[in-house]
């Protein structure tokens, strides 16, 4: 049996803001169709990881390359890797003067440059794929909050990424509302998508995840696959990071 | 009281008056529109250009703001109408009044969609450019839309305020209501053209508030 591909490889990158160091020397392979779950304690880098592996953020030092290509190159045309790389936000930030359907048609038309039929129908399809073909016309303002999440996820995913980044995707949501978003990330990954997701939901890193890498003072500290990270953690800051977290989650105080 | 209607509703005197009345209705009229426009589009430009942060051509247009915001519109009309010709430049007293209320509608204008476009939640920005829109396709189809919608409520007021000043045009004897009003007075020795005058502002300044209260309710949300 063949392993898939590298898709993204990460070499010793590192970021700093004015003279904070948050990422020191991160390395990471994630292979063609896997879902990768990013755990730490708030501020140990992770989002600053993800905003990386697109440029939001500019790395001080380190390579990225995503399927082969080097985007961190200086000559690199960001608007062209971008189209590959699609990226969830914890609060959604869809466009508020559109409707759902021209959230999810903008890149296709101006990017893509497709017609505005052509871009309408992938639009349409994109929101019935996330279960909001109802939606097609309401603006962000009339929709809940899980809603306004997976028409983000439709909007990323029209531009037929390789990889799709989720920066903590259900942490703005109503309890109730988490299940809806974590199902359409959990037929994703069924689809086979590349996934990195920093999340806290810990039983959908423990059944959707193919690794979880805990991260710490801006470093991946610890990484398995889920049932070893959660039953047997080799670092004890995880093990205290996690104890923190489940005992939580299961109600305690 | 009969002295009263005579002084300021003398149907003789406005009657005879009242082509010249209208021709002033009409430059004002036409001022006006010239200046909304001058105004806000080269303001919407300005606040465009700034947005990309060059920084020698924010430098000039953050001065441009500074000074044609501080000085009032009276006296930037009187220097360039009298300032002008000895640059060599004659332009119509017109084209003075346009450009002296216009350059200053722009510097309001320029600061209220500049203030609009850094309002914009970063977010907005980062959705954008993460789907591959260029920094130009993101200003023009996720920034700006927004923008303009919080910029009017900022706007409306400031437009009304110096469109009205077209009065001042007077002065360098453009010939709108206020200066065929004046000149009508002393012809007549009788107030009634400035009733009329002050009428006719009314007829063209009222629906100009009531269209500026309309986009406010239309386009004012907060998002």
């Amino acid at each position: 049996m063949t392993e898939p591909r590298v898709l993204l490889e990460i070499d010793d990158l590192h970021k700093s803001f004015g003279g904070t160091e948050v990422l020191r020397g991160v390395t990471l392979r994630v292979r063609a169709k896997e879902v990768i779950i990013l755990i730490g304690p708030s501020g140990s880098g992770k989002s600053t990881l993800l905003r990386c592996i697109n440029r939001l953020e500019e790395p001080t030092r380190g390579r990225i390359r995503v399927d082969g290509v080097e985007i961190t190159e200086r000559r690199v045309d960001l608007n062209h890797v971008r189209r590959h790389i699609g990226m969830v936000f914890q609060s959604f930030n869809l466009y508020p003067h559109l409707t759902a359907l021209g959230n999810v048609t903008l890149a296709l038309r101006k990017v893509l440059r497709m017609s505005r039929p052509e871009a309408e129908a992938r639009g349409r399809l994109m929101l019935e794929h996330v279960g909001l073909s109802e939606k097609v016309d309401a603006r962000p303002s009339e929709l809940s909050g899980g809603q306004q999440q997976r028409v983000a996820i439709a909007r990323a995913l029209a531009l037929e990424p390789k990889l799709m980044l989720f920066d903590e995707p259900t942490s703005a949501l109503d309890p109730e509302l988490v299940g809806g978003v974590l199902r359409v990330m959990r037929d994703l990954r069924e689809e086979g998508m590349t996934m990195i997701v920093v999340t806290h939901e810990m039983s959908f890193a423990r059944d959707a995840g193919d690794r979880v890498l805990f991260m710490d003072g801006g470093e991946i500290l610890d990484e398995g696959p889920p049932a070893t990270m959660f039953r047997d953690p080799a670092h004890p800051r995880t093990r205290e990071f996690l104890g923190r977290i489940l005992h939580r989650a299961a109600g305690g105080a | 009281m009969r002295g009263l209607g005579e002084t300021f509703f003398n149907g003789a005197v406005i009657a005879k008056y009242l082509p010249a009345l209208l021709g002033g209705f009409r430059v004002t009229l036409a001022l006006a529109a010239a200046v909304v426009t001058l105004g806000l589009l080269l303001g919407l430009a300005l606040a465009i250009a700034r947005a990309f942060r060059i920084r020698t051509l924010n430098w000039l247009i953050v001065a441009f703001v500074d000074v044609f915001r501080t000085l009032p519109q009276l006296v930037v009309m009187i220097f360039l109408y009298f300032g002008l010709p000895y640059a060599g430049l004659t332009i119509s007293a017109f084209l003075v009044a346009v450009l002296g209320l216009g350059l200053v509608l722009a510097a309001f204008a320029e600061e209220a969609f500049w203030a609009a476009i850094t309002s914009i939640p970063r977010g907005q920005w980062e959705a954008a450019r993460s789907t591959g829109l260029s920094f130009a396709q993101a200003l023009a189809s996720v920034v700006m839309p927004q923008a303009i919608r919080v910029a009017i409520p900022l706007l409306t007021n400031r437009t009304i305020a110096i469109t009205k000043g077209t009065a001042l045009a007077s002065v360098i004897s453009v010939p709108e209501i206020l200066d065929q009003a004046q000149s009508a007075m002393s012809l007549s020795a009788n107030a009634s053209p400035l009733v009329v005058g002050g009428m006719l502002y009314l007829a063209i300044f009222a629906p100009f508030v009531a269209f500026s209260r309309w986009l406010e309710r239309r386009f004012g949300w907060i998002i």
